[in-house]
């Protein structure tokens, strides 16, 4: 009889029937390095894993151990979210999968089907999954939020967030709070108005909205100079939040505004675009903002992800947040009050002069026809950064000597088209030669690193100074995961998957996976084992430590 | 004579053609010159705004489709491109561009037909026949340059040239191929820890490895590690035919490289 229980618990256990993901579970993922269960891992996004079982000394022996190959064309952003031994992976467009994450096996299936009228910049993308009991959830490019049975992968509620008719889309994971599903909407190319929107996890019902550009008469309105500018000025949302349990703030970065290159068109700082915004997770009311690019021409989004610790800082315990923004400026501010702390170029800058002592940047704009660096796609993107708590360092991916030039011209808005208000094309050394584009490449660099190319900075965020740097050839989109023993893991367009020494910046252990790395490797453990995921090109790539 | 050869080729070395543009294309251009300039202009305005993003600035970014060289998945003809942008291709992602006036349409076929050069159609393009004997001849283009299966092979192979540059970017690298070498087909001299020396015309790199068509014709792919010294030379030997050659007698040369339309079934 107890042998009985006992295997029956066992059984339990290895078919992760106890795995109702609470709000608890959630806030306390650290205490489960075991799974991965947010797109950053935990709510803190440092995407830095506890496990320890893979370190400097063994990661030589690392080994595949299983691959999941995808049938879709394109870049493969999704970051996998695992737990208690099942992984949920989206692939492009908007398909689920549930797989057994220590042999790849795969459980179910679901693909959604999307409308037909939506509308995308950059790629059908989609980024990943959120989870809430034994509910996934999942925006959609025809801007959806769908729940999903996480069990046998049947749609529970399908809720439309916004129009896709008017190029409304949803290519970010969710972010799970409390009962609430909290998703932004893309779109920042054709003159959508942005916002961040929570829904019951149950129902799908809204619960509230923060509109990322304020209308006349609402805080901030006034930094839109036009009568309706505001309604179609972008400020798309289209990367994860964070929160912050103990201030019951999440945290969001804001896209650019539109038109893209033509800041004449919008006069005014047009908030919250390439802002930070702090919301209540109860009522999506803004606690405070800050805007790191105003009147931005360059299409600097704010859509990293924001990463929150807290450190000693001038002598005192202090929270804050570390980012690195896509306009080439390093910050750190205090994330109770918004307060700016610091800023420091991390990559050359030169369309603006430095910051002011609220973080300001003092702009100064390169003549038409001359480069500006960072170049459109910016010093760093939507590109996952990481922080370790125990080199209390901040790593983040950089496109380094990467420049473009900008031309401004005055765009019509049209509903559900683009509006762009001009066009960038980056700095190359001859005419014909070609320039970087966005997402994945071909096997065959073309365009060489006199174009631009990659590297993994360390930044020290109580100097801003850089720590030390792993260049690539090539550019890189890859996110970074480090561990706690003080590994760094990440790859980049080449297809090369690298372990660092987080403290050094040494090469340990790379392997060549053929396609380019657009996502953030996740780490997570079963039945013992720690596993490290990635995904490179069409595939989806799992590895420990060899037996 | 081979040696000699190669040697010379070295000498003269590369004519600015991009790399990762050697593949033999079927020649999908049916009509080049039906589309007036006006229309490829504002095809390149419409594609820099809606198709760049995913397509990229050179129409690669998409697996298995380049637009500027005219590398699709299923389409053949101009009316198989305006049934994809008004459908879209709902499985891969791509929206439908119902909106997109009629006008606009044939703007942005033009400009993919005209391979991306907006300034494709105001170079003059001379007499092919006399083109190849100035090739083959005063030129001395062949010298280097491989065609149809005789030649050398250290300078880019121009077989398929036709399908893949304009006029316009054909004349910048007869007149000017000092300014026009790509940075991909950049010449590279690498010498190994062990004293052995490579040189040749660089096919591809990576942070850790290069891939080269050495001056033996070899195709070599080096491993950083294992070099001593890893040198690019951003000069090309490529003469200039701005002087050499009247501008007629360029034009003719670009009318000959144009006819390069690769192995024709």
């Amino acid at each position: 009889m107890t042998r009985c229980l006992v295997s029956a618990f066992v059984l339990c256990l290895a078919a992760g029937l106890g795995a109702q993901v609470t709000s608890d579970r959630l806030v306390n993922a650290n205490g489960e390095p075991q799974n991965w269960l947010t797109y950053s891992g935990t709510y803190n996004s440092q995407r830095h894993t506890l496990l320890k079982q893979i370190n400097p000394a063994n990661v030589k022996t690392l080994e595949q151990k299983w691959v999941l190959q995808n049938q879709v064309f394109g870049a493969w952003e999704s970051s996998p979210v695992v737990v208690d031994g099942v992984m949920y992976v989206t692939q492009r467009p908007n398909d689920v999968l549930a797989l057994d994450a220590a042999t790849g096996k795969v459980f179910w299936l679901y693909r959604y089907t999307n409308s037909g009228d939506q509308q995308v910049c950059c790629g059908a993308n989609n980024r990943g999954v959120a989870i809430l009991g034994d509910t996934l959830f999942m925006g959609t490019l025809d801007a959806h939020l769908v729940a999903i049975d996480a069990k046998n992968g049947k749609p529970l509620w399908i809720t439309e967030v916004a129009p896709s008719k008017l190029a409304y889309s949803i290519t970010m994971a969710p972010l799970v709070v409390k009962d609430k599903v909290i998703v932004g909407v893309g779109g920042g190319e054709y003159g959508i108005r942005g916002f961040i929107a929570a829904y019951d996890a149950k129902t799908g019902k809204e619960a509230w909205r923060f509109y990322a550009i304020p209308a006349p008469g609402e805080p901030g309105s006034e930094t839109w100079e036009k009568d309706d500018d505001w309604a179609h000025g972008g400020a798309s949302v289209w990367i994860t939040g964070s929160y912050d349990p103990a201030l019951n703030l999440t945290y969001w970065g804001i896209g650019n505004p539109g038109p893209d290159w033509n800041p004449a068109q919008r006069r005014g700082d047009n908030l919250y675009s390439d802002s930070v915004v702090a919301l209540d997770a109860d009522t999506g009311r803004l606690k405070w903002h800050f805007q790191f690019t105003p009147n931005d021409g360059y299409d600097y989004d704010a859509v990293q992800v924001p990463v929150l610790a807290d450190m000693t800082w001038r002598g005192a315990p202090a929270k804050v947040m570390l980012w690195a923004n896509r306009n080439g400026f390093f910050y750190v501010l205090d994330r109770v009050t918004g307060r700016f702390l610091s800023g420091t170029p991390f990559v050359k800058v030169n369309w603006a002069s430095g910051l002011d002592d609220k973080g300001r940047p003092l702009q100064t704009p390169q003549p038409e026809g001359a480069p500006t660096w960072p170049g459109n796609q910016g010093g760093t993107n939507w590109y996952s950064p990481s922080f370790s708590p125990r080199t209390e360092l901040f790593y983040v991916s950089a496109w380094v000597d990467y420049a473009s030039i900008f031309r401004r011209e005055e765009a019509v808005y049209e509903p559900g088209r683009r509006f762009n208000g001009g066009g960038q094309t980056a700095v190359t050394p001859t005419p014909d030669s070609p320039g970087i584009g966005i997402g994945r490449r071909g096997p065959i660099n073309n365009w060489t690193d006199l174009v631009g190319h990659g590297a993994v900075l360390a930044l020290d965020p109580r100097t801003g100074k850089e720590k030390w740097r792993f260049e690539q050839y090539d550019v890189t989109d890859s996110g970074i995961l480090t561990t706690a023993t003080d590994l760094l893991f990440t790859g980049g367009r080449e297809g090369y998957f690298h372990a660092l020494d987080a403290r050094t910046g040494a090469l340990l252990w790379k392997v060549s996976l053929g396609g380019s790395i657009v996502n953030g490797p996740v780490s997570y453990q079963v039945a013992g084992k720690q596993y490290v995921t990635v995904i490179a090109g069409n595939a989806l790539f799992t590895y420990a430590l060899r037996e | 004579m081979t040696d000699m050869r190669t040697a010379m080729c070295w000498a003269a070395l590369v004519f600015a053609l991009a790399s990762g543009r050697l593949v033999a294309q079927a020649a999908l251009q049916d009509h080049p010159g039906q589309y007036d300039r006006a229309d490829i202009e504002a095809g390149s305005r419409l594609y820099a705004a809606q198709c760049a993003p995913c397509h990229g600035v050179n129409g690669d970014m998409i697996t298995g489709v380049d637009l500027r060289r005219g590398q699709f998945k299923t389409v053949v003809s101009d009316e198989d491109l305006v049934r994809v942008l008004a459908m879209g291709r709902p499985a891969a992602g791509m929206p439908a561009f119902a909106t997109f006036q009629p006008t606009e349409v044939t703007g942005l076929i033009a400009f993919i037909r005209a391979g991306f050069d907006a300034t494709a159609t105001a170079v003059k393009v001379g007499d092919p026949r006399r083109g190849q004997s100035l090739f083959e001849g005063k030129g001395a283009c062949a010298t280097c340059h491989r065609v149809n299966g005789r030649g050398p092979r250290i300078a880019t192979d121009l077989s398929d040239i036709g399908t893949i540059r304009t006029p316009g970017s054909l004349q910048r690298s007869l007149l000017d191929p000092a300014r026009s070498l790509l940075p991909a087909n950049r010449m590279v001299d690498a010498v190994m820890k062990d004293g052995r020396r490579i040189r040749g015309r660089r096919l591809n790199e990576d942070t850790y490895t290069v891939q080269v068509m050495d001056e033996q014709e070899r195709i070599v792919s080096l491993t950083k590690a294992d070099l001593r010294s890893y040198d690019v030379r951003n000069e090309t030997a490529m003469p200039s035919y701005a002087t050499s050659l009247a501008p007629d007698e360029v034009s003719d040369v670009i009318a000959y490289l144009l006819g390069l339309k690769g192995p024709q079934p």
